[in-house]
């Protein structure tokens, strides 16, 4: 019997020659990721860890990443406080890769673009959303803050190898659909539970011709799918993608072609339409076109989901020469400052400026109810983010529509949930 | 162990957001985050919960984001144990890496209404509802998490190896 992509990274990393799904094993991590929500409490926990009177050392400062993503720039004294100690941590610990306002990015806009994570990596990540990087062919999970407490002092993480779902990708796509519309789509025909506690490997002819950032939008949100990890093997768009940027030499990982799945999905991707889901689940997706009239007070372009170059173009394909309708606030955030540069000299940010957006500087603000665009009671919000649930983005009775970049501004012209065609 | 109190029941995909919104994360003590606990879903339960009482609900509980903030908000407010028919695989990490006592029941959780006394035997997985006088067994845990469980929590657990190291013991 063959292996699927988890079981053979982690085998890999355990040192052992093959592992199977439900295995527990204790395996070598390539990169501890926290934030500065999950940073603080891990910094906390390691301090623990030390023996008496010893000053307790990372097991690799290379191997160690910190990004003030989440209520950076400080968003309030506490948050400002809560950055200061992970700051602190960083110069203690010598940590190379520490990203701070002015340098950072969203965590996992910016690791797979400063070539942090490459193909192959086990990565730990005090994030539920460190599963995008499995676009990149890494092992990549979300895990606490103890969790990588534990991994930034031993450089080791127990893990439970997980059974994997191949979800297989059949025809082209349609106009104005990308990788946000598949996840969506795909998250709606197995639930917000569908893939718990086990991997995805996203595959097919649809997912081949797919670009990288539109694998790591789809990656991203495998965990809305309950998932543990969301795979793609490494193929020329990878390599494209990857080499130039890896900072250390990379390996590739293919499942056999008699691999055992738990389950496997067909999808014909051709029958896809641009996707709205409706609160309070990702879950609730449908097409864009049937979404009837929902007026929004919101939205928002940006995050660790689709806060990427190919998103801002795809927005600013919508927003050239239209403005944003009467009474909503378009809020466009490039996912890291190499994005926005990359978007002032592409004349994106004109764009959105001239069709009265505001354009902010990288960080995680509206999606989780932070800063940057909190909602009111009653309003409603469509928006680029990951999830929609009940007070997500402010206030417990406020409202998130998920939706890829283009039915965002689509929508924020409309003033109304709206499909690309219709502006 | 034994933990026993009052069932509060909620129903599927409890979130992490419901269980402590991301407003209150510029905060990270267990003291700090208890007020805020269930906060957006059940504006009460914070000052009415009280120690030992038990969180029942259904599939994939503490679904969302990967914040420990949650299950340290649950025993900063007193929280006893979770009961639920599944969890969501990173809450169900980071309880046991904090120490939260977790339970799968299917069974228990259909037999529990808000307000009945349930006790539970954390070493046997025994659950029991004290209003009704059904008893269930829990899914047990897998021996190595067990170990973890038992330690306290995952740094306890690795504190003693890495103690043993130390004293120049061989460590697993």
């Amino acid at each position: 019997m063959g292996s699927t992509m988890a079981e053979k990274i982690l085998a890999s990393h355990a040192g052992l020659e093959t592992v199977h799904a439900g295995q527990f094993v204790e395996a070598n991590v390539d990169i501890v990721l926290g934030n500065d929500i999950t940073a603080p409490i891990a910094i906390r926990e390691f301090e623990k860890l030390a023996g008496d009177g010893e000053r307790l050392r990372v097991f690799d400062p290379e191997r160690v990443v910190l990004v003030a993503d989440h209520f950076a720039p400080n968003k309030d004294i506490k948050s400002a406080e809560q950055c200061v100690v992970m700051r602190r941590f960083a110069q203690q610990q010598n940590l190379p890769h520490y990203y701070d306002v002015g340098c950072m990015g969203i965590e996992h806009v910016l690791l797979p673009e400063e070539g942090l994570v490459v193909p192959g990596d086990v990565v730990a990540g005090a994030d539920s959303h460190t599963c995008t990087y499995g676009a990149l062919g890494a092992f990549a999970a979300g895990v606490g803050s103890t969790d990588i407490a534990v991994a930034m002092a031993t450089g080791r993480l127990w893990m439970r190898v997980p059974e994997t779902i191949r979800i297989v990708y059949h025809g082209e796509l349609q106009p104005w659909v990308g990788g946000k519309d598949l996840i969506l789509h795909t998250i709606g025909q197995i639930g917000v539970a569908g893939a718990r506690y086990m991997a995805i490997e996203f595959a097919g002819p649809a997912i081949d011709a797919l670009s990288m950032e539109g694998r790591l939008t789809m990656a991203n949100m495998a965990i809305e799918a309950g998932a543990k990890a969301g795979l793609f093997a490494v193929d020329g768009t990878t390599r494209a993608y990857v080499d130039g940027r890896a900072l250390r030499p990379y390996r590739s990982y293919r499942a056999d072609p008699d691999a055992l799945y738990a389950r496997l999905v067909e999808i014909d991707a051709s029958q896809i339409e641009p996707q709205v889901s409706f609160p309070h689940l990702p879950e609730n997706s449908r097409a864009a076109s049937q979404a009837g009239d929902v007026p929004i007070d919101q939205a928002v372009i940006g995050s660790c989901t689709n806060g990427r170059l190919e998103d801002l173009r795809a927005a600013a394909s919508v927003l050239r020469g239209r403005h944003v309708g009467p009474g909503v606030r378009c809020i466009v955030i490039p996912g890291s400052q190499r994005v926005y540069l990359d978007a002032l000299r592409e004349g994106l940010l004109e764009v959105f400026v001239k069709a009265g957006a505001a354009v902010s500087t990288p960080t995680c603000g509206p999606c989780l109810g932070g800063h940057m665009g909190v909602l009111a009671a009653g309003e409603r919000a469509v928006s680029t983010t990951n999830r929609n649930f009940r007070g997500r983005m402010g206030h417990p009775d406020s409202e998130v529509y998920l939706a890829g970049p283009a039915v965002a501004a689509a929508s924020a012209i409309a003033g109304r949930i709206a499909h690309p065609d219709e502006v | 162990m034994t933990i026993q109190g009052r069932v509060w029941k909620y129903g599927d995909n409890v979130d992490t957001d419901a269980i402590i919104p991301a407003r209150y994360l510029n905060v990270h003590t267990a003291e700090e985050l208890a007020p805020h606990c269930m906060e957006d879903i059940d504006a009460g339960f914070a000052e009415a919960v009280q120690a030992g009482d038990v969180i029942v609900a259904g599939e994939n509980f503490g679904c969302g984001s990967s914040r420990e903030h949650a299950p340290l908000a649950m025993k900063g407010a007193g929280v006893g144990a979770v009961v639920a028919r599944s969890f969501a695989r990173i809450f169900f990490r980071n309880a046991i890496g904090v120490g939260l006592p977790i339970l799968e029941s299917a069974a228990a959780v259909d037999g529990a209404e808000a307000g009945h006394q349930m006790e539970i035997d954390l070493e046997h997985g025994q659950i029991r509802n004290l209003t009704t006088g059904e008893a269930y067994q829990a899914e047990p845990y897998p021996p190595f998490m067990m170990e973890i469980v038992q330690a306290g929590g995952l740094v306890p657990y690795t504190k003693r190896q890495l103690d043993a190291g130390r004293q120049g013991r061989e460590v697993r």
